[in-house]
């Protein structure tokens, strides 16, 4: 029984398609046939244990991890060996890290706008607007002339989140995005990812917090060695997971909660 | 003529030129080149990895001595009739830009991979991502061994004495032959070292603190 929220999406065009995407390192099996499409506008949460193979799966969308054959097609671009389409592809999806990754080197502001200059060609005035525009949208716009290193780890990951902000990307991935944080700094960055969602905008989530995945997810993924093995709404899920090493992985990071 | 005088010290400072000039154009020189070096060495085409190794390996792997006899002599056995100047220029550029270029490789190595994978999630293409991102961090970490190495190459210039080159220690030596004081010209000659290499090593720790205070 589909909910309102993924009523609301289901006629959208679709933006990411991945068809039997199989991965390997070394011997080792990182993704199994996956195919997973995403459509304009939804929301997606992908769970599942350590080494499952998720993380993978959403480094692969951008290229960031090369796969050994499937397809991948974003926005309408498939990516192939041609570094254009793999540029086109990253163009077009933000991504957030689990250690943030900025650059410590550069200020806040330049961060956000390094990508704006060099990769759309925006001259700096322009794209200084444009990130105070994203700076002040995740509350941050005070620090826009520190250092990385002079903001808590919360601020950080807000800043990587106006930094991907700034591209305009039509899809966000979200790569344990809390994981690093200590945890009175988890609730300021979920409300920032809250209020993307809100805006309607295409993400697709790697995280361990439940209530996020409940508010927000349309659809929730559970991955097992290198599998989706359940594919459902969040409130299906943690009613009823159908899988054994669901439930038990429910049972795991229930026990912490 | 038994006295170390004006003229003397004077003949020692043309000396000391010829060993700055010679320092800075290696260093400027191997800078260039040492770049390059770096570069193609973190390349991800397997070739031009192996090249910029072999490069590497060669000049540190052989005695700076037998790189100034190689050129000097073996360039004249080719037929190029090449000046000193010029010989111990491109030895001393050659050695320069091996030590650096491998200097470099290891900071922009020690980079997180988390500063290439943002990079790239942003789109950023090999020019900005080497020029904004991997470069300047680079540089900022290995400041105290290139400084540290230009220091050495400071001192290293008395060997180019060898082909004939009258940098400071041969101008030293030559006094010395000439006044027959060995103990008070060599100690000058080696307190002039002192004052040209003590304030680099000030400077690099100087610049080190400064710049490790921006993050």
């Amino acid at each position: 029984m589909p909910t309102e929220k993924q009523l609301s999406v289901s006629d959208n065009e679709v933006l990411i398609e991945l068809k039997k995407i199989n991965k390997w390192y070394g011997g080792f099996h990182a993704l199994k046939n996956v195919d997973l499409t995403v459509r304009k506008g939804e929301r997606i949460v992908l769970c599942g244990p350590s080494g499952s193979g998720k993380s993978t799966l959403i480094r692969c969308i951008n290229h960031l991890e090369e796969i050994k054959d499937g397809s991948i097609r974003v926005a309408g671009q498939e990516i192939d060996k041609a570094a254009k389409s793999i540029e086109t592809v990253r163009r077009e999806v933000g991504m957030v890290f689990q250690s943030f990754n900025l650059f410590p080197h550069l200020k806040i502001i330049d961060n956000c706008t390094l990508a704006l200059r060099r990769v759309k060609g925006i001259p700096r005035l322009e794209a200084e607007e444009f990130a105070r525009k994203y700076l002040d949208r995740v509350h941050i716009l005070e620090q826009a002339d520190k250092y990385p290193a002079q903001l808590s780890g919360g601020q950080q990951q807000r800043v990587a989140i106006a930094r991907a902000l700034c591209m305009e990307p039509k899809v966000m991935l979200f790569d344990e995005p809390t994981s690093a944080l200590d945890p009175e700094m988890v609730k300021e960055v979920l409300d920032t990812m809250i209020g993307l969602a809100e805006d309607g905008m295409t993400m697709i989530c790697v995280t361990h917090e439940m209530g996020f995945a409940r508010q927000v997810g349309h659809r929730i993924l559970f991955m097992a060695d290198g599998e989706i093995l359940e594919e459902t709404t969040p409130e299906a899920f943690f009613k009823n997971p159908q899988h054994d090493r669901a439930k038990a992985f429910l049972g795991e990071i229930l026990a912490h909660h | 003529m038994d006295k170390f005088g004006f003229p003397e010290f004077l003949f020692l400072l043309q000396g000391l030129k010829w060993t700055v000039l010679l320092t800075i154009i290696s260093f400027v020189g191997g800078g260039i080149i040492g770049l390059v070096i770096a570069l193609a060495r973190v390349s991800p085409v397997k070739t031009i990895q192996r090249a910029a190794t072999a490069y590497i390996a060669l000049f540190q792997g052989t005695p700076l001595l037998m790189q100034l006899f190689v050129i000097y002599y073996g360039l004249a056995l080719m037929s190029f009739n090449i000046d000193a100047w010029v010989a111990v220029s491109i030895a001393y550029t050659a050695h320069a830009s091996a030590f650096l270029g491998d200097i470099w490789r290891g900071a922009i190595q020690s980079l997180p991979k988390g500063q290439i994978e943002a990079s790239n999630a942003l789109a950023l293409g090999y020019v900005s991502r080497m020029r904004d991102i991997v470069l300047p961090q680079a540089l900022k970490i290995s400041l105290p061994a290139t400084i540290g190495f230009a220091v050495q190459l400071t001192k290293g210039t008395s060997l180019a004495a060898i082909v004939g080159f009258v940098e400071l220690a041969r101008a030293g030596q030559i006094v010395s032959n000439l006044i027959f004081q060995p103990l008070l010209v060599f100690g000058v000659v080696g307190a002039i070292y002192f004052f040209i290499c003590w304030p680099m090593s000030i400077l690099g720790s100087h610049l080190e603190r400064k710049l490790s205070l921006g993050y």
